[in-house]
């Protein structure tokens, strides 16, 4: 019984730090119109920041400063940002899909680097004994599911919250606005890249940031888990919740979540071992069978978008 | 005010403005005719700033913004309205017209979240500004409607409201009057007059000579990309060149 407890918390923090991404992913694509493919280049950004400051140090990687998860995921945040900021000035200001091209291309050189800058990543073996939270709990293991999620929880809560009110700000109004009609929002003294930089950033961090937590709570980082399917997952995540609303990306990195541990654990169990391997694929598959069905049914994903107002035009009975 | 010299615009082998030199004095109503594909648009696209000139140099208030992009045009107090206008349908028309102020401080991404109060009080206070600009252009019981539901004469109306929003000294208004019913022609236009009296500057394109002869002190007369006669809308109307190039654009 306490096995399955303490499961469903990793579960559930897992799946939480997927929703931060999806979230970050929503600031972009949902309220910007960013069309960003790299998701997993800024996760691994977050990840190898955030393992280089808190891990001890060991020989086979750089870094290794054993400083606190805190300042960790810090620094996860702020190397993504830094990312972020320099793709996005060389490529927001050019048409639409030079973004994409970007940000795979990005994506895929950095899961490169981290495979075969051996000296910085520890290469294909990646960095192991990342110290995760609670660790003084870890010998009773619902006490230590149970305040990583309650760790995992608080953060999202926290981000969940500034976002909507940035999206419900004079800010997120100019983006609306930028996305309905750019020349209009310019002829109006919007300037469109700025607005779109500083959302594209915004999102970027959150990536990082949930690199760094799912680095800090399996404990263990390698390149592998920085291919385009991380990607895949996110932009699944997000389309499926429901783009444009932060309640339907945390409700879509859940869902997603859930059925691609399922259907890694079916799968294990009813092929024979030769076929393993070819079930991977089969798991992309059915998600994207999942994905095409709730769109069929639903195409704004379950909790689709909805009309933002101000929320000081709403306080301020305005609305009237 | 502004200032256009030899300003030329070329869309592939078509010169769709050619050498326009022009001076726009301040606080003056000052219009701009000329037959269908004269050029008078993309003149205006030119001024604001979505389109950039072949050649020529256009100044505003002293300062060379020929290559300036249309937001820091705007900033510098040139405000423009569309020929067809393009209001921000999914938005209420409160928020269209609250969206229109300038540097906004919760318009920085991190005030919203380090000072909320500051972005709060300065958002009340861009509300009751707003609802007075929209109170003054008539459209007062829509505040809350969504943007998608006006009419054509009220959609100029809220070009209007949001251009105002933003405080501009000169305001460049494409064909306020067209597809507007009589009445609120007639509200369109005694606005203009008592905002002009309030010291903003208008550069008006318009087909509706009645309105030019009323509102304007001087007329520019385009055709063909060219600037064809200047002077009181009177005189203009009567030059012969200007007789004839409206009846060789109608044949
Ligand atoms: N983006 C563009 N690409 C190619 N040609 C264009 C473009 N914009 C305008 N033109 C051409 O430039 C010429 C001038 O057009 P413009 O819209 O400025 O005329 P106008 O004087 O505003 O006419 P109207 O009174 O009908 O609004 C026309 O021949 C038009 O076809
Ligand atoms: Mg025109």
């Amino acid at each position: 019984m306490t096995g399955l407890a303490s499961y469903l918390c990793f579960f559930a923090t897992v799946a939480l730090t997927y929703g931060v991404a999806v979230l970050g992913l929503n600031l972009q694509w949902g309220a910007a119109g960013l069309f960003n493919v790299g998701v997993a280049g800024f996760a691994a950004v977050g990840a190898y920041v955030a393992a280089w400051i808190t891990a001890a140090p060991a020989p086979a990687h750089w870094g290794g400063f054993a400083l606190p998860i805190a300042l960790g995921w810090a620094g996860a945040m702020l190397a993504a940002a830094f990312a972020a900021a320099i793709v996005g000035a060389a490529t927001l200001r050019l048409r639409a899909d030079y973004l994409a091209i970007t940000t795979f291309g990005a994506a895929v050189t950095l899961q490169l680097v981290a495979l075969n800058a051996t000296a910085l990543t520890g290469g294909p073996f990646g960095i192991a004994f990342i110290p995760k939270p609670f660790e003084s709990l870890a010998d009773r293991p619902l006490a230590f599911g149970a305040a990583n999620l309650a760790l995992v929880a608080a953060v999202t809560a926290i981000i969940f919250v500034a976002l909507e009110r940035l999206t419900q700000s004079p800010w997120g109004r100019v983006l609306r606005a930028l996305r309905e009609d750019e020349a209009a929002a310019a002829s109006l003294g919007k300037a469109p890249d700025r607005f779109r930089l500083q959302a594209f950033v915004i999102g970027a961090a959150l990536m990082g940031l949930a690199g760094a937590m799912q680095a800090q709570f399996f404990g263990f980082i390698a390149p592998d888990n920085y291919l385009p399917v991380l990607t895949f997952q996110v932009w699944v995540m997000l389309v499926l919740g429901g783009s444009g609303n932060n309640r339907g990306a945390l409700l879509g990195a859940v869902v997603v979540w859930g059925l691609w541990t399922l259907s890694g654990t079916l799968l294990a169990a009813m092929l024979p071992g030769a076929w393993q391997a070819r079930g991977a694929a089969l798991r992309l598959v059915a998600i994207g069978a999942v994905l095409a069905g709730v769109l069929l049914a639903r195409p704004r994903g379950l909790i689709g978008e909805r009309a933002t107002v101000s929320r000081h035009v709403v306080h301020t009975g305005e609305q009237a | 005010m502004l200032e256009l010299s030899g300003v030329t615009r070329r869309f592939g082998g078509a010169w769709a403005v050619d050498g326009v030199s022009l001076h726009i004095p301040p606080g003056r109503i000052t219009g701009l005719i000329g037959p269908n594909g004269a050029g008078k648009t993309t003149l205006f696209n030119l001024i604001a700033g979505s389109l950039r000139p072949t050649a020529g140099a256009i100044r505003f208030e002293g300062r060379d913004i020929a290559h300036a992009p249309p937001h820091r045009r705007a900033a510098l107090g040139l405000g423009r309205t569309f020929q067809i206008p393009r209001p921000f349908a999914a938005m209420t028309v409160l928020e269209n017209v609250l969206l229109a102020a300038l540097h906004q401080r919760g318009e920085r991404a991190f005030a919203n979240w380090l000072a909320p109060r500051a972005v709060a009080a300065e958002e009340r206070r861009n509300i009751v500004r707003a609802r007075e600009i929209i109170d003054f252009l008539a459209l007062g019981r829509l505040a809350a409607a969504p943007a998608s539901v006006l009419s054509g004469g009220q959609r100029k109306l809220l070009e209007l409201a949001r251009v105002l929003m933003a405080e501009p000294r000169l305001v460049l208004l494409d064909e306020p009057a067209a597809g507007v019913n009589p009445t609120l022609l007639e509200t369109i236009i005694e606005r203009i007059r008592e905002l002009h009296a309030r010291g903003i500057s208008f550069l008006i394109v318009e087909h509706n000579l009645d309105l030019v002869a009323r509102l304007c002190g001087e007329v520019h007369v385009m055709a063909g990309g060219r600037l064809l006669a200047s002077g009181p809308p009177e005189a203009v109307t009567r030059d012969a060149r200007v007789i004839e190039a409206y009846l060789g654009g109608a044949a």
